[in-house]
């Protein structure tokens, strides 16, 4: 395997990231037995994220990049975190003196003497620095989650510590948080009027499990459509997407079988992977080197200390990272998986609906076979606007799983207006209403992500993920910006995610904007100009690249990543 | 002391002048071994001999992985699972037959009640049906307030927390509070929901035998020796009592006053589980707390699903503030998933109102309890599991042949009888691999309000026949 021009290019892109570290150690292998290359040493740092790729196994261009923190930024941020850690000390030693009223609600009297519930610690960071923007989070909302919203508002009149509504509806908020990505959260239209008769017939709730009385002519239905949409042979639905990762997984796995997870996995799978008593190895975000290595060592070392040969070898990975924006290598995970005979398991959480030409997913994103993915999994809360999730592959595997799947023996089936939604709302997308509604929502899905994203680059922020992700997480890095940045944007009437630690790294707080195919390009242009401005107000302009228009050939995509 | 120490300074200082050079290069080159011995890398197996590369790809070549999972048999029962065609209320039709239902856990009759729908198609009319989003980010909807306070109303508590499943509800609720180090007592004949709580917390589990206040107290006390001869340790451990109100797998009632009673003795925290027990129990339907007259300031946490008595799909946990607002953070049902259709919502919040209007409701349904459990006392060859208060029953095989399968198969031809016969019984299904202690194969009996006279004859007519047919 010769190494390409674009992998060049792409190594010397070498993000120079502020984390300091070990230089990826040598792994001693010659390159000509690894599947993927190691890139030269001295290109390699821990922290990197744009890895280079074999872009043979790719039908499109990949172009993906998360540029590099500025070092001013980094230091400024960590002193932005420690300012609030001394203040947050220095008011803790207040509370403990009475000096400031402690809001905290407290052990009861006749409880005192026991072990306390919470170490004193553990709410520091709760206490002090996450009070302090909890605005931003939880706002509650009356009205379809839909292009736009109606907020309830609020007002806190003790710093964040609770809050009163005040009955005052702030109307027509743009909704740039909610996962709504065909714009299936409607309350009229086909979708709305079948889950209508579908609670007129059935009710709302089912009171059994699947295994007992709980298995409805409707959830069948459900099964089979999803099965055939997802080009698999079976599949499975469970009522929640959360526990279709975590109560699935040690179904699958066991003791003596080895999971490999990326690192940035989303918790249910993790936890999953953890309540499956497997041995869980962790690799590095999206990059196949770290997978392959993981892959070699385990099939020659065996498990730890006895060296037995691992029983299976499950890789876990999601289509698209919420958080990061990015999309999942999988032409290359595919490559991988086939040579060293390991299984995959895909969470299409974000990407089912929302990626590729029949909105079918990464699988279809990248135009491969959905054979080649073991266990496809996803959820119908996000752009189905329903709610719960599914599994599909082999009809053995789905078999396997009615058995033994802890959902379908001791949970509560889907409730039948909620299956009704999912029915509708696929059959829209695979065009089997009969009208082209679904093919447009999709067509309009990806204008929406490659205009907004464009735009957003080509205003100097810094964009993280993949060009074609329509998860856009737009970068603020300073603790303070999170809570000024989510409320700057209420105040324009837009709505907006903002996330800062434990669900990033610490100095990488973001905004994170989840386009819709609802959206209208007014709306866009809407939001984009009041990020534009709150962008300059607080100063979070800090791309250093020079754009220019993009361009078709696949050379100078790449170039694009040169700076 | 100051003198003194700069005194020893003085000292060392000058017995290193005074020292021979030999003494000092050995010295030196232990220093530098310790430095060594500090900075060298970990010691690792696999290093201590390198395989070379052709044996690696031979490794490689040869390792083959067991199937992803085993084959299944198509026949199996679990595979082909019964098919409800339609509302599965009252009269349920399974398999192309109307039945009357014994077997959805619809205890109180609101899956089809008018009410309850008209007021679920309200919401859907305003809120459409998915909430895309978790509570964090734009998944709050009014209604999710509105039946929090509710909950917390009803329960006479002081927060309620609302989770989209119930089934996460307590998986989520122990291990936000209980983690490694801390250590839990559980019932031996706890639910599974449970025991992956109590897998995900990463305590250390102890469990007592069921329903055993004897045996709880001896772990408790075995406990309390162990932390007085650690006591730094035992300031920081937490203790937690994880129990079920109505046990599902036994269908009893736990001993709340005397778990109470254990609680402030050994200073532990009791978890209680009402699943069962919510909107069954008690004069208004608060659970086993109201059936016993125990405070409920007392129980550190409830949870309970709302796909029970109430008829809806999610659970919730309630208790104090100081208790249950962690788990806004802390629960990971809570926070990393999408939040519960309002519609759902709405029509929970319908069923409390129900609930309060009519509180007689909960009488009704004790009585029925109390007759289906002396009507299916006398069927021979049955055995029935639970007590006169459960709506949930067990019944068992009187003798066993021995085998777990053909117990199945024996319970389960009595159950396809039942279903020949318009009755729909189901067998409780476990992971029996899974369970910690794997409850005997049963037929479950759900007792509901709607059930007529006729309806109970109807079913124990069924059963004594079946059996008479079927057990020889």
């Amino acid at each position: 395997m010769t190494e390409s021009a674009t992998n060049k290019l792409a190594n010397g892109n070498g993000c120079h990231r502020t984390s300091n570290g070990k230089h990826v150690t040598k792994n001693g292998f010659v390159k000509t037995h690894c599947l993927f290359q190691q890139p030269p040493k001295k290109y390699r740092r821990p922290g990197e994220k744009n890895v280079p790729y074999n872009a043979s196994l790719y039908k499109r261009p990949f172009v993906e990049s998360f540029e590099e923190t500025p070092l001013i930024v980094a230091v400024l941020t960590y002193v932005g975190y420690g300012i609030l850690t001394v203040f947050g000390y220095l008011r803790d030693f207040l509370r403990s003196w009475s000096i400031e009223k402690c809001n905290v609600a407290c052990e009861r009297e006749e409880q005192k003497d026991f072990v306390p519930l919470y170490q004193d610690f553990e709410n520091f960071y709760t206490r002090n620095l996450y009070m302090r923007i909890r605005d931003n989070w939880n706002r509650p909302i009356c009205s379809v989650p839909g292009a736009k919203m109606d907020l309830m508002h609020r007002v806190s009149p003790d710093y964040n510590w609770t809050f009163q509504h005040t009955g005052h509806v702030v109307k027509d908020v743009i909704n740039m948080g909610s996962y709504n990505y065909l714009g299936f959260a409607e309350k009229i239209g086909p979708c709305a009027e079948a889950a209508l008769e579908a609670t007129h017939k059935y009710g709302a709730g089912v009171g059994s499990t699947r295994c007992e009385m709980g298995n409805l002519d409707i959830h069948k239905e459900m099964e089979q459509l999803v099965a055939r949409f997802l080009g698999v042979e079976s599949a499975m639905a469970f009522g929640m997407g959360f526990a279709t990762n975590s109560m699935n997984i040690p179904a699958l796995t066991g003791k003596g079988c080895l999971i490999l997870s990326d690192e940035l996995n989303h918790a249910s799978l993790v936890l999953g992977a953890r309540l499956s008593a497997s041995t869980i190895r962790v690799f590095k975000h999206n990059n196949m080197q770290s997978l392959e290595k993981l892959l070699r060592e385990a099939i020659v070392y065996g498990q730890p200390r006895t060296h037995r040969p691992w029983k299976k070898i499950l890789i876990v990975v999601e289509g698209i990272y919420s958080m990061e924006g990015s999309i999942v290598r999988l032409p290359e995970i595919i490559a991988l998986k086939k040579r060293y005979r390991a299984y995959l398991y895909l969470d299409e959480a974000h990407s089912i609906g929302a990626l590729g030409p029949n909105g079918r997913g990464v699988v279809d994103y990248f135009g491969l076979d959905p054979k080649d993915v073991d266990v496809m999994m996803g959820t119908f809360t996000k752009s189905f606007g329903a709610a719960g999730g599914y599994i599909g592959g082999k009809t053995d595997l789905i078999d396997y799983l009615r058995k033994h799947s802890h959902s379908a023996v001791y949970a509560t089936s889907i409730s039948p207006p909620v299956a009704q939604q999912i029915i509708t709302s696929m059959k829209i997308i695979m065009g089997e209403d009969g009208t082209p509604l679904g093919a447009v929502r999709l067509k309009q899905l990806s204008e929406n992500t490659t205009y907004f994203r464009q735009k957003l680059r080509e205003m100097g922020f810094i964009i993280y993920g993949n060009d074609d992700s329509p998860v856009v997480p737009l970068m603020l890095y300073m603790p303070a910006k999170i809570g000024a940045f989510g409320r700057e944007m209420l105040k324009r009437n837009i709505g907006t995610v903002v996330v800062g630690f434990p669900a990033t790294p610490i100095i990488e707080s973001r905004a994170r904007f989840c386009i819709s195919a609802a959206h209208t390009r007014e709306m866009l242009d809407t939001a984009l100009r009041a990020i534009s401005e709150v962008g300059d107000l607080l100063q979070l302009k800090y791309s250093r690249r020079v754009h220019r228009a993009p361009s078709v050939s696949w050379t100078s995509e790449e170039s694009l990543l040169q700076d | 002391m100051a003198a003194g120490q700069q005194w020893v300074l003085v000292e060392m200082v000058q017995a290193f002048y005074e020292a021979p050079a030999y003494h000092l290069i050995l010295e030196g080159i232990l220093i530098l071994w310790i430095i060594r011995l500090l900075f060298s890398k970990t010691y690792r197996l696999h290093e201590t001999y390198k395989l070379t590369e052709k044996e690696k790809e031979d490794l490689i070549e040869e390792w083959q992985p067991e199937p992803l999972v085993p084959p299944v048999s198509k026949d199996h029962p679990s595979v082909n699972y019964d098919v409800v065609t339609g509302p599965p209320s009252h009269k349920i039709v399974i398999n192309g037959k109307e039945c009357i239902n014994f077997a959805s856990f619809n205890f109180l009759g609101l899956l089809d009640n008018d009410r309850v729908k008209q007021k679920a198609l309200a919401s859907l009319k305003k809120y459409g049906v998915g909430t895309c989003g978790p509570r964090g980010f734009y998944g709050t909807f009014d209604v999710h307030l509105e039946l929090e306070s509710r909950l917390a109303k009803f329960m006479k508590t002081e927060e309620a927390i609302i989770y989209s499943y119930g089934f996460a509800t307590i998986a989520s609720a122990i291990p936000a509070y209980s983690k490694r180090g801390d250590i839990i007592f559980v019932d031996e004949a706890a639910c599974f929901a449970i025991q992956k709580g109590l897998q995900a917390s990463r305590s250390f589990i102890k469990y007592f035998k069921h329903n055993d206040m004897e045996d709880l107290e001896r772990l408790l006390r075995e406990q309390e020796q162990e932390d007085q001869k650690n006591p730094r340790k035992a300031r920081v451990t937490r203790k937690f009592i994880v129990v079920e109100g109505l046990y599902i797998n036994t269908a009893d009632v736990c001993p709340l006053p005397e778990l109470v009673k254990l609680k402030y003795q050994y200073k532990v925290r009791i978890f209680l589980e009402e699943s069962m027990s919510f909107g069954v129990l008690g004069e208004h339907g608060r659970g086993v707390t109201e059936h016993f007259g125990v405070n409920i300031d007392d129980i550190d946490l409830i949870s309970a699903n709302m796909e029970n008595a109430v008829a809806s799909i999610g659970g919730f946990c309630c208790g104090r503030s100081f208790v249950i607002d962690h788990q806004r953070l802390s629960g990971q049902g809570y926070c990393f998933s999408a939040s519960l259709p309002p519609m759902l919502a709405a029509a929970a919040i319908e069923a409390l109102n129900i609930m309060e209007e009519d509180p007689d409701i909960f009488s009704v349904l004790k009585e029925k309890c109390k007759h289906v459990y002396h009507a299916l006392q006398d069927i021979p060859g049955l055995k029935l599991v639970g007590v006169p208060i459960a709506p949930a029953l067990h019944l068992q095989l009187e003798r066993t042949t021995g085998s777990r399968d053909t117990d199945m198969q024996q319970l389960r031809s009595i159950v396809e009888y039942c279903i020949q016969q318009n009755v729909a019984l189901t067998l409780a299904r476990y992971l029996e691999k899974e369970e910690r202690f794997l409850p005997a194969p049963s037929i479950r009996v759900v007792i509901t309000v709607e059930q007529t006279e006729e309806d109970v004859q109807k079913v124990v007519s069924c059963l004594k026949e079946a059996v008479s047919t079927l057990l020889k």
